[in-house]
């Protein structure tokens, strides 16, 4: 975080100065560590065993915060007689099918819940629901028949992961068992599935000694209750994994059993590395999702807008609302076009089949079904996994736009590419048109930023964009205007939704730029009489309002850009609420109801947040309730209540249908309900947890450019992990043209330990080449005892830490790491992984054809290796 | 008179009898460092902005003069950052003012070996006209039998680094065009 985050990191510090105990979890000692109170060296890849370990240690010793289990987790709630567990099944849990490779999880469900989830809910299973990676409810009945069928296509569709706003569904509620005593209750199963996660394990598999990590869980657990809480904050390295979610899980699991979320000071913070990253993800350029974590329509479930609202329509919770927010939207897209008699242009939207992320973009370009690529302030060509693939796509493309600052490597691959000087790829071969056009940087723009907490801030124009730039604003707008103009006239069906869009802002300025002002208000929403609506509550499903992304309504309220509030942190509380906007209803802490107990009172008078004011009849605090405000603590909804009605007075998790927290997932995940430790797709050791060595339900992605290295290969006998630097900016199109940031690091470098540049030869200062079956790169090395032998079992294991920030272009220039990186994804939301295996050897690597000649010796001795039985240990499961 | 403050201003009289005994401030200054004035107290204008590059979000002040950015610094009033900014925050001038940034649009033609120049009207009327006909050409409405209304040959990647109302813009026209493969660096 210190390294990532610096200027957040001063919020760390100043808990620290206030006592607070710092841990940092990482395999290299960096700025982060020098100021942790404990440094835990990791073996990468391995963050479900340690954390699964720490589950353990809180069941074990039943240090878990019990009256806030009890009460708003689903703890107390018992599954299914159908549920296997990884214990009884080498690993897998019930439901997976080896032959697709996938789960069906209808066996996970909670007893008496029939069938896995039933149309008219907003389950994962079925495709169109903004089901959560996060969190799941109590039974929903599903279509049974062909549930696995649709949850297949659901988890393709990345509809697990449309959960950036509350969980899938599930219908009537599960019996409970609230002394926790039941065989089969949530608690009982957990605590038989992490028994097996012991500090002695941790020490095998990660690499961490057992006196560590006795002193990490006992100072967790010591800081966690009513009067203390303790915080995760993850620069997103936990995500990149093929078991990026179930990593983030494990986190939530541990985080729910202490009573850590939903209060100060608690929570598991994902410090993300681009400035609208967050917002990028709510007013989304995803495939899977339509503005306010809506999904997009599929088009084997949804023909119209009762089926694609169908599986809200009975849900509890504020998703049972979903309808509300659909026709909303779909007015602001629309707007008169949109009527009730044409379901609201419904039909103008474009429907998914499967996956449609960015990886099956790039083969898709690569087979020559994708023909046209925009490039808006991206660069993955040198910030993507697998390098190569991204450039081969690049160079099958019929035309490619790129928008950026600098001619980044992505807009410059045809004539400088490493796969022109292999010969793999030939200039004058590569038919791809490329248009650069410049773009305007923040400065020459207004608009707004959502940070990672959730907070928008707007940033003003300063000065006019020089020469050709503009902002991405008035590009398409412009384009907008222009396809508009061409097709005027037209009277082919498809062309409707283009015509029919709502596409006029005022302009302004010398390039007549559209107002971003009046798009936020689009966004914020628009009531009968045209005024600005101040939340989403006010929306409604008959086409009376519009709303561009309905989180945001309030963004706008009172006709003010709330997102420009600036009143000086100095002159407000500590909870800062009129700087910026925070969605939703600028709450700046979610589930802030569970910072107080199930009666409305505080925890603690330390840990005061939010709570019931029983004289006024409301719930008040430092904070906006995340709650329906006047609704008291002792409230039963009524049988057959939906929607905000169906939130129970002690239910703090307002977006679940049931309220409560997940410690175990009945739906919604691909690969399993609860985390399970599974190595990396490449790692040097087979799993001793489990005989099964993969996430099971992990995608493979089978290309020759896309080799793995074997498990345990002795011709890849070290481990790399991939990170940033506080001087550089993931793929550098924004840091290696700046003369200050290049000078700060002036050339890519690999990180090694003494005992691998003795084992090696390496020099510090001089060059290593590392070599993996996609590719070999070269860096300086850099031999330090921030990098850790770790002693994994009966072996000494070595790590390279190799930042990810070069390319060919720019002021400082060197090879890229993600050309080293494999392709194989996490089954819940498709995001690659960022560890693997591989050699390292001094000096330069091979230039032109000889680097392929070299590459295909690693391959072949690879094999040979692995043919051989001894010197190897484990295979692929 | 004009001797004595001359005396006066003698750096070891000064740090003899000012307050500044060990010589490390005001006794040591020169005259050509006495009139030098930081760039932001010469700036037209001041601009509320926040930080380009992470999510935290930090405030920035920008210092504008004669049209120009002349200086970018940390917003002292902002909850989340207190005026502070890392290497790449305070280095946020060097992006918006670097003489490399290319400000002209560039052109690289089928097979072709070297860029070329294109006004910007004609990229725009040229990249209308490939949007147009690549949606055409590869329209799609249905797959297996069901209704798809859209068309797998335009992709887009990006998003992250822009304002939330550029990605508003980009969702909605590329979904009523009927491209659906529009990604960010949220999956990367």
């Amino acid at each position: 975080m210190a390294e990532c985050h610096p200027v957040g990191f001063q919020w760390v510090m100043e808990a620290k100065a206030r006592g607070a105990t710092l841990i940092h979890v990482d395999p290299r000692f960096t700025r982060t560590s020098a100021m942790a109170d404990i440094h835990v060296p990791i073996r990468a890849g391995t963050d479900i065993a340690f954390l699964g370990a720490l589950v353990n240690h809180v069941l074990l010793n039943e240090l878990d915060f019990r009256e806030y289990v009890v009460a708003y987790t689903n703890a107390a709630s018992i599954v299914g007689e159908d549920f296997k567990d990884t214990e009884e099944l080498g690993g897998v849990f019930s439901g997976f099918d080896p032959d697709t490779g996938k789960y069906d999880s209808s066996s996970w469900q909670y007893e008496g819940v029939t069938e896995a989830a039933a149309a008219g809910q907003r389950d994962p299973s079925l495709p169109g629901t903004p089901g959560s990676d996060e969190d799941l409810e109590s039974g929903a009945a599903e279509s049974g028949s062909d549930s696995a069928g649709s949850e297949h296509e659901a988890h393709e569709a990345g509809r697990s992961e449309t959960a950036g706003s509350g969980g899938p569904t599930v219908g009537s509620k599960p019996p409970r068992d609230e002394t926790l005593q039941h065989p089969r209750c949530v608690y009982q199963i957990l605590k038989r599935h992490y028994a097996r996660y012991t500090p002695e394990m941790v020490e095998r598999v990660c690499g961490i000694s057992q006196a560590q990590f006795a002193q990490v869980a006992d100072v967790l657990t010591r800081n966690s209750g009513p009067d203390r809480t303790a915080a995760f904050c993850y620069a997103v390295g936990w995500t990149q994994h093929s078991v990026g979610v179930q990593n983030i899980r494990t986190a939530a699991i541990l985080q729910a059993l202490l009573g850590n979320m939903g209060r100060p000071g608690g929570g598991i913070m994902a410090l993300r590395g681009h400035a609208s990253i967050q917002g990028s993800t709510d007013i989304p350029t995803l495939y899977n999702l339509l503005p306010g974590y809506i999904p997009m329509p599929h088009a084997a479930h949804h023909e119209d807008l009762d089926s694609f609202v169908a599986a809200d329509a009975g849900s509890t919770g504020y998703w049972g609302n979903m309808r509300d927010y659909a026709v909303s939207l779909l007015k602001s897209y629309w707007g008169d076009a949109a009527t009730a008699d044409n379901d609201f242009c419904f039909d103008y939207l474009p429907r998914l089949t499967g996956d449609h992320s960015t990886y099956p973009t790039v083969l898709g370009q690569i087979e020559g079904s994708v023909k046209g690529y925009f490039l808006v302030g991206e660069n993955p060509a040198v910030g993507s996994s697998n390098g190569k693939l991204q450039r081969l796509g690049l160079a099958n493309l019929d035309w490619l736009v790129v928008r950026d600052f600098n001619l980044i490597e992505s807009a410059t691959f045809w004539k400088d590419a490493p796969e022109i000087a292999t010969g793999e790829l030939v200039t004058e071969d590569i038919g791809t048109e490329v248009f650069f056009l410049p773009a305007a940087a923040h400065t020459e723009k207004s608009g707004s930023f959502t940070n990672t907490q959730r907070m928008l801030q707007w940033h003003h124009k300063a000065v006019e964009p020089p020469g050709d730039c503009r902002s991405d604003l008035e590009f398409y707008y412009d384009l907008g205007k222009r396809m508009r103009a061409s097709l005027a006239g037209s009277t082919d069906e498809l062309d409707r939704p283009l015509l029919d869009l709502t596409w006029d802002y005022p302009e302004h300025g010398p390039t007549d730029e559209p107002s971003a002002e009046a798009v936020l208000r689009e966004i914020n929403g628009v009531g009968p009489d045209g005024a600005a609506l101040s939340s989403y509550t006010e929306l409604k499903d008959d086409g009376s309002t519009a709303c561009g992304c309905w989180i945001y309504c309030g963004v706008y309220a009172d006709e003010t850009n709330q997102a420009a509030r600036r009143k000086p942190g100095q002159e407000q509380s500590w909870v800062a609420p009129e700087w910026g906007w925070a969605w939703p209803a600028n709450r700046r802490i979610l589930y802030n109801r569970a910072s107080a107990d199930p009666d409305g009172k505080p925890w603690s008078e330390r840990k005061a947040y939010v709570w019931w004011d029983a004289e006024q009849g409301k719930w008040t605090g430092h904070d906006v309730p995340d709650f329906v405000v006047d609704r008291p603590p002792d409230y039963e909804p009524p049988e057959g209540a939906t929607g905000p009605d169906a939130i129970g007075g002690r239910d703090p998790f307002v977006m679940q249908t049931d309220g409560k927290a997940w410690l175990f997932a009945p739906v919604g995940l691909a690969d399993g309900p609860m985390p399970t430790h599974y190595e990396p797709p490449e790692s040097p050791v087979s799993n001793s947890m489990y005989e099964q060595q993969n996430n099971p339900a992990r995608e493979p992605i089978e290309r020759p450019e896309n080799p793995l290295n074997p498990t345990g290969s002795p011709v890849f006998p070290y481990v790399f992990t991939s990170y940033r630097l506080t001087e550089h900016h993931t793929a550098g199109g924004m840091s290696r043209s700046l003369p200050y940031l290049a000078e700060l690091q002036p050339e890519m470098f690999c990180e090694v330990s003494p005992r691998l540049a003795q084992q090696r030869g390496l020099i510090n200062g001089g060059w290593a080449t590392i070599v993996t079956e996609r590719t070999a790169i070269e860096a300086r090395v850099l031999v330090t005892e921030r990098v850790r032998s770790l002693r994994i079992g009966d072996r000494m294991l070595e790590q390279v830490g190799l930042p990810y920030h070069w390319g060919g272009n720019g002021l400082t220039t060197g090879d890229s790491t993600n050309d080293l990186v494999n392709l194989t994804l996490d089954p819940n939301v498709h995001i690659q992984g960022k560890v693997g295996t591989c050699d390292v050897q001094p000096g330069r690597r091979p230039v032109g054809p000889a680097l392929i000649a070299y590459v295909e010796r690693y391959r072949q001795r690879a094999a040979e290796a692995a043919a051989t039985p001894s010197g190897t240990e484990g295979s692929h499961a | 008179m004009a001797a004595r403050a001359n005396l006066s201003n003698w750096p070891v009289l000064r740090q003899a009898s000012g307050s500044d005994r060990l010589g490390r401030g005001a006794a040591v200054k020169s005259g050509v460092s006495e009139r030098l004035q930081p760039r932001t107290a010469t700036a037209d204008k001041v601009v509320d902005s926040v930080c380009p590059y992470c999510a935290v979000g930090c405030g920035q002040k920008l210092y504008v003069k004669d049209d120009k950015v002349v200086q970018i610094e940390g917003d002292p009033a902002s909850p989340v950052s207190r005026g502070r900014l890392c290497p790449k925050g305070s280095a946020t001038l060097q992006l918006v003012s670097n003489p490399s940034r290319v400000t002209k649009v560039r052109y690289r033609r089928p097979h072709g070996t070297e860029w070329e120049d294109l006004d910007l009207e004609t990229a725009m009327e040229m990249i209308t006209d490939r949007v147009i006909k690549t949606r055409r050409d590869n329209w799609e409405w249905e797959k297996d039998g069901k209704r798809t209304r859209r068309t797998m040959a335009i992709a887009s990647l990006g998003g992250a680094t822009l304002d939330n109302e550029e990605n508003y813009l980009m969702k909605k026209l590329y979904t009523a065009m009927g491209a659906v493969q529009i990604e960010n660096q949220a999956r990367i």
